[in-house]
């Protein structure tokens, strides 16, 4: 049982006009076996919410606690979060030329599980990953995202996530840029990786779409920075419904400074 | 727009072209103003600002390049078959290693020099090493040319001829190490329809300084594949000149360097096409990380390919990358394509040089993997295509293990 803690968090990113805020007080709380969607309009801060959970350095954290397991995350390095059981698949996967996926996965695996997964298990592993995730077994052996489509780097940010078992996954519009096929076969593997496990996963996405496919607990509504209303399910059918009209307009004073 | 970072450079890629034409000057093609003699006295003592030299630190020559210093020391050479604990004589084989006088009609045959350091070489050299392949030899077993420089504080001109007969094939490792100056002509002669493959490794010792012309003749329907890498040395500069001798010269040259604080690495590249349906490739890739406070680390790359009027059918490339690892580092890179036809293949450039890419590191650590290995990983990478062509497996360990040594340096 995990549990990861955002209380009251304040991000702000270096600008040409000096720090700006991006998130005023995030609070929110997923346990395993939970799947939180968070849904807002672009440039509510979602994505910074996702960067700032695995520590991208573009981002400071000004106040606030996140706390997996009571353990502090914010004082763990980059790899440290990763270790200690976080996961963020990115909206925008990074190119690594030169490094094989095969080599980057067992690296990433290593690091992970703490030792080496012994050969023989771990191929298996892959491929049957692989397999699960219609990906072609030649991609092991591309440099990391190289000339991927937007559909294959997102199923293999779910692969790696299949394959390093976090305790906690946050998910960055996993589904954006994706037709219906990719979407299908991206949240078959997601929901495989959560039947076989206690997975909390957080997803962040700005459609209703993909929770057809990935049933969430709960729903999060995010505006200006901050959690503006919290529910159930039928919560993201209003947003399908009536958007975010009604939450930008109660929430969002100063929406013009967000970015665009 | 999204508040998410997206995959920069870590900074702008910093291009760096030089259109290599001196202003002023009447417009010539650089074949034109490219000069060529055996004779040392044909050139002017370089006084820095010519364009040939104008990258080189030339006090630190030590008079290679104003006749101020004699030769008191010879370079050691010796050839095995086979490439590390693998090695043996030659008896019985279709290669063997002469030392001939200066007068050994065979020599010149790969090109003539083009530089006054060179031609320094060439008017000072008193033995040559010729080793001739004559069969086609197994990829399983390479040959192995050890250089040995003339010791700490001594001085060396040499000469070295590799020679390819009529369809004879070869992996040829030639293994630079040890300490002292050395000027130095290194033919590559290649037959029609013969096919080399050789790495050039200059791993010298941190005294050493070496500045070398390498000659590289390739015959109708010949292939070469030229590695250079340059690891150690306090200067080495390379000049390998490609002279296609008839149509049909497939030609790939590779360069890895890494330099250090306080090292000067100098890859100049002249490829020139003057015949028909000829192809070549060019890609050098470098890393320099230099030391806080410092001399910087500098490599230079100048890469100059001339397709003359009558190369129709050239197909050419080149490209040079640099990796900046630290501060106090500074690569020059400037490629030079000169085109006289437009009945051609294709022919392009690219040179880029740039610092780590903070993305690509976020990425591998958000996977768990601890910061210095995601480094490791990335440098690995850049010059894993180079690495990778390598034929002889025992030397691509050697290679990777030298990178590896290079990034413990500064704790990477």
């Amino acid at each position: 049982m995990s549990t990861l803690e955002i209380r009251d968090l304040h991000v702000e990113v270096e600008t040409e006009s000096g720090p700006k805020e991006i998130l005023r007080g995030v609070d929110l709380t997923v346990n395993s076996n939970e799947t939180h969607a968070i849904m807002g309009p672009n440039g509510s801060g979602k994505s910074t919410l996702a960067y700032s959970i695995a520590g991208h350095p573009k981002y400071t954290v000004t106040k606030g606690q996140v706390l997996l397991d009571g353990e502090d995350v914010l004082e763990m390095a980059v790899d440290e979060r990763a270790r200690a059981g976080l996961f963020l698949a990115m909206q925008y996967p990074v190119e690594v030329p030169g490094v094989s996926m095969s080599n980057f996965l067992r690296s990433a695996a290593t690091a992970t599980r703490g030792e080496a997964p012994k050969v023989r298990h771990w191929v298996k592993e892959v491929k049957t990953a692989m397999t699960d995730l219609e990906i072609d077994p030649a991609f092991a052996e591309r440099s990391v995202n190289e000339g991927f489509s937007g559909g294959e780097k997102k199923r293999h940010e779910v692969l790696q996530m299949s394959l390093l078992k976090p305790k906690i996954a946050v998910l960055d519009e996993t589904d954006s840029g994706l037709d219906v096929d990719a979407l299908r076969v991206v949240s078959k593997g997601v929901n495989e990786y959560k039947s076989q496990s206690d997975v909390g996963i957080l997803l962040i996405t700005h459609y209703t779409r993909i929770l057809r496919y990935i049933a969430p607990d709960r729903v999060h509504v995010f505006v200006n920075g901050r959690v503006a209303a919290s529910g159930g399910p039928e919560l993201a059918d209003e947003l399908e419904e009536n958007g975010y009209e009604r939450f930008v307009g109660a929430f969002g004073a100063d929406k013009e400074e967000q970015p665009a | 727009m999204s508040d998410a970072p997206t995959n920069t450079n870590g900074g702008a890629p910093v291009l760096d072209v030089d259109p290599g034409i001196p202003s002023g000057s009447p417009k010539l093609a650089p074949w034109e103003l490219r000069f060529t003699s055996y004779d040392v006295e044909a050139f002017e003592v370089p006084r820095g600002r010519e364009e040939q030299w104008r990258f080189t630190p030339l006090r630190r020559l030590r008079g290679l390049h104003d006749a101020s210093v004699t030769a008191d020391g010879r370079i050691d050479v010796s050839v095995v078959s086979g490439f590390g604990d693998a090695a043996a004589d030659l008896a019985g084989s279709g290669t063997r290693h002469e030392t001939v006088g200066r007068d050994d009609p065979r020599l010149g045959d790969g090109g003539i020099p083009a530089d006054r350091v060179a031609a320094q070489a060439w008017s000072s050299f008193t033995e040559a090493h010729v080793v001739t392949v004559n069969e086609a030899r197994s990829d399983d077993e390479p040959l192995t040319i050890t250089v040995g420089g003339p010791g700490a504080g001594a001085t060396a001109f040499a000469h070295m001829q590799l020679r390819l007969e009529h369809h004879a094939q070869a992996v040829v490792v030639l293994d630079h190490r040890g300490s002292g100056t050395v000027a130095a002509n290194t033919e590559f002669v290649v037959a029609d329809g013969a096919k080399l493959e050789v790495v050039e490794v200059h791993d010298w010792a941190d005294d050493a300084v070496y500045v070398g012309a390498q000659h590289l003749s390739v015959g109708r329907d010949a292939t070469i594949r030229h590695t250079s890498v340059t690891l150690g040395g306090d200067l080495v500069r390379l000049s390998p000149v490609i002279n296609y001798r008839a149509p049909g010269g497939d030609v790939e040259l590779d360069g890895l360097y890494f330099a250090d604080g306080g090292q000067h690495f100098e890859q100049r590249l002249l490829v020139d096409h003057s015949v028909p349906n000829c192809r070549s490739r060019v890609m050098y890739k470098g890393a320099l990380q230099g030391v806080e406070g410092g001399t910087a680390a500098h490599t230079v790359w100048i890469g100059d390919v001339l397709i003359r009027k009558a190369a129709e059918g050239t197909d050419t490339y080149e490209l040079n990358r640099n990796l900046l690892l630290t501060d106090n580092a500074r690569a020059d890179s400037v490629p030079n394509l000169e085109i006289e036809t437009g009945e051609i293949v294709g022919a392009g450039h690219a040179s880029a040089t740039g610092r780590f890419d903070d993305e690509q590191l976020f990425y591998l650590m958000a996977r768990g993997i601890p910061e210095a290995q995601a480094r490791r990983l990335v440098v690995r990478g850049f010059f894993g295509e180079v690495i990778q062509k390598v034929r002889v497996p025992a030397l691509r360990d050697r290679l990777e293990a030298a990178i590896e040594a290079e990034l413990e340096v500064v704790g990477v």
